[in-house]
């Protein structure tokens, strides 16, 4: 059956490959992560095959490789209608996305089935950096900057030569910042002290800043097309949340460094600027609801009588992300990021839990809802409804990863309690917590928890795959 | 344009304006701040050590040192000791101890063993499953004072496990064949390391401990009732 195709244009229809591969990624993350979750529970399994380094190696590669897909998507997805005009250079922009699916391919092979090598430069160079999240060897980081330049340089022409508006501006900017960073991850160093320091550059400054603006970004666009916002009101938010974001996720940066052999001065800016990076979530949770209720009751009154947002499941995944956001990197990252708590907490599984739900609740709930949105415009769908598989890829992601999240704050707790606030935090410490019931009983529910998203990604994948295309749907 | 007069709250310039300057104003304090620490992590030489120097990263020649992890009165936390320490946990720079049979590495030597173990450090992937300096992987302990720890001492389990006479050899012996001397049901796998790689890395993590890291991790191996309880 030939699919209707309406997209206006091809900048959109490259933003569906880039979606497409981003799913695909998900998958995969969420396959690898089961993996890890068994080998918690079983550690014979796999070993010496695929040993829980590589496993969680790919887990959390995957991961921010979806996410940079999806926000190449959800750039090249919102920039033709942000700017009035077809992307510029879009020939090439097709090129560069062959090009980096083909690196990500080779890299992906080369971690599964060569994994590591000897203590030599060309390793780094070939097999893998080994520097968590930073694993893609140094050829891949070359072409990934290439193609990230390719990409930047795209959508500066394109801003250039069409309509400017708020949202293409903060993405523009933010989008130098955020590709220029990746070159502070790119040098060896035999100081592992140095080496941690840059490293966070690259990390906090991606996921707790550049990041974060574009999400506040994504969401300005989908509130102006979802709900009908104003645009005035919601570039004026987003401009209040850019400043609140970077000032306080810039030198947030610093609770990083109350333990890598930086100075103490850490401690004391770390703790203060880090304290403030919820605020700003808390402004774009009420932000999205503001928003949305304000305009529905402004048409309401203006006797309109069919008031709904025009896509129910990408507002929905919105409003998961305005409160994900908050909860699981405002609540969950204030929990241990003042010094006299992160002394215990720091390196343990407070620190994942922390991670799974603020890179669920921050990022993947709201790059999912941009992925309705082009499913929206692929279809030409004037109004899209929620599916029963749409709700119960909403209800089983989310209580999967709060779930999971749970679970992997009460071993953090444990493990905080007793390998180190109790035993000192030596190797024999880190057995006995580990061997608590309170932490195996929380690996058996983490587990479970990761099969219930797993099920729950089943219906998104369905989801995406069937909305469209039922008139049922639609209307 | 409307003459309408509209106040500066909800004037997107402004806004915009002042996210501009509060971004620039945070970036060039972290720019100056990373001058700052630069300066305080590079990484020492034998030159500190001679002059009784605290280095934040020491010279890579504290591998021929005995080092400690003691409660510096000063600073009110505990603090990496080098050839020995005094009553206020202040480092002495005299005591040696013998690494792999030698005490007299020079510069040189040392600076290209750690970086060895450096490299290996990464070739291998050790941070997914372990963490150094806390960050990394939380399916194995952590290695930031990996050196100092009891098991590998004179009383713990491993060089009567590995046959070995000193910590560096008992742990370069566990780190090529990790297979032999499972220490928990989740064992290391074989990550074909070589002598000569398992002796970086040795000297890589002995470098390591010596970095001070602001007393993380607290209270590290001062529980002697806990050091070899209940490992499988």
């Amino acid at each position: 059956m030939q699919r209707q195709n309406s997209f206006k244009y091809e900048s959109q229809k490259l933003a569906s490959w880039y979606f497409t591969v981003a799913v695909i990624l998900f998958g995969a993350q969420l396959l690898l992560g089961l993996v890890a979750a068994v080998q918690f529970i079983y550690p014979s399994f796999l070993y010496d095959v695929l040993d829980f380094s590589i496993a969680r190696m790919i887990h959390i590669n995957a991961l921010v490789v979806w996410m940079v897909y999806a926000i190449i998507g959800s750039v090249y997805y919102l920039l033709p209608e942000e700017t009035g005009i077809e992307t510029v250079g879009i020939g090439i922009a097709k090129i560069l996305f062959w090009v980096l699916t083909i690196a990500v391919a080779i890299v992906v092979l080369v971690f599964l089935f060569i994994q590591i090598g000897p203590a030599k430069t060309s390793t780094i160079w070939f097999i893998t950096e080994g520097r968590e999240y930073l694993e893609a060897p140094r050829w891949a980081d070359i072409g990934i900057v290439v193609v990230v330049v390719g990409f930047v340089i795209n959508t500066f022409l394109t801003a250039i030569k069409g309509r400017r508006t708020g949202v293409i501006t903060v993405i523009l900017a933010d989008l130098i910042a955020l590709a220029g960073l990746y070159l502070a991850g790119m040098f060896y160093t035999d100081n592992i002290a140095m080496d941690q320091y840059w490293w966070w550059w690259v990390i906090h400054l991606w996921v707790e800043a550049t990041w974060e603006v574009l999400v506040g970004a994504f969401a300005a666009y989908a509130l102006i097309k979802i709900v009908g916002a104003k645009r005035q009101i919601v570039e004026m938010w987003l401009w209040i949340e850019v400043a609140m974001l970077f000032g306080s996720g810039i030198l947030g940066l610093g609770h990083h460094y109350f333990w890598i052999g930086t100075p103490e001065y850490w401690w004391e800016i770390g703790a203060l600027f880090s304290s403030l990076e919820p605020v700003p979530l808390i402004g774009m949770f009420v932000h999205v609801l503001y928003d949305w209720g304000k305009d529905k009751g402004e048409r309401m009154g203006e006797g309109e009588k069919d008031v709904t947002s025009n896509n129910t499941p990408a507002l929905v995944w919105l409003v998961i992300n305005g409160f994900g956001n908050f909860l699981g990197a405002g609540v969950w990252g204030f929990f241990h990021t003042l010094p006299q708590v992160n002394i215990y907490t720091h390196g343990t599984q407070f620190t994942a839990a922390h991670g799974h739900l603020a890179f669920f609740g921050a990022y993947a709930t709201i790059l999912i809802a941009m992925f309705y949105m082009a499913i929206q415009g692929k279809n030409g769908i004037k109004k899209l409804r929620a599916t029963f598989a749409s709700k119960m890829a909403i209800f089983l992601l989310s209580f999967g990863m709060l779930g999971m999240t749970v679970a992997l704050t009460i071993a953090g707790y444990e493990q905080v309690m007793i390998e180190r606030a109790q035993l000192g935090g030596t190797w024999s410490a880190y057995f006995v917590a580990q061997n608590e019931v309170w932490m195996a009983q929380a690996m058996d529910w983490r587990f479970f928890m990761g099969i219930v998203m797993t099920i729950g990604f089943i219906y998104l994948v369905k989801d995406l795959w069937t909305i469209g295309r039922n008139p049922q749907n639609v209307y | 344009m409307s003459k309408r007069k509209v106040s500066v709250w909800t004037d997107n310039r402004f806004w915009q304006r002042s996210a501009a300057w509060v971004t620039g104003v945070a970036a060039v304090l972290l720019i100056w701040l990373t001058f700052d620490t630069m300066g305080q992590i590079r990484m020492g030489n034998q030159k500190d050590i001679n002059a009784h120097i605290d280095k934040r990263v020491p010279s890579p020649t504290v591998i021929n040192y005995k080092i400690g992890y003691k409660m510096n009165a000063k600073r009110g936390l505990e603090v990496p000791t080098i050839g020995g320490s005094d009553a206020n946990g202040n480092s002495l720079f005299t005591i040696k101890q013998k690494f792999f049979g030698r005490d007299n590495y020079t510069q040189k030597e040392a600076d290209a063993l750690v970086n060895l173990g450096k490299l290996a450090e990464q070739s291998k992937n050790c941070m997914d499953c372990h963490t150094l300096l806390g960050n990394g992987g939380y399916y194995a302990p952590d290695l930031t004072k990996a050196w100092l720890d009891p098991a590998w001492g004179k009383n713990g389990p491993m060089q009567a496990i590995t046959g070995t006479h000193s910590r560096a050899e008992a742990m370069a012996a566990f780190l090529q064949h990790p297979g032999r001397y499972p220490m928990h049901a989740r064992r290391m796998p074989n990550l074909h390391i070589t002598a000569r790689e398992a002796k970086g890395l040795v000297a890589f993590l002995k470098q390591m401990a010596t970095i001070d890291t602001n007393g993380f991790p607290r209270g590290f191996g001062k529980i002697k009732e806990a050091n070899y309880a209940e490992t499988k």
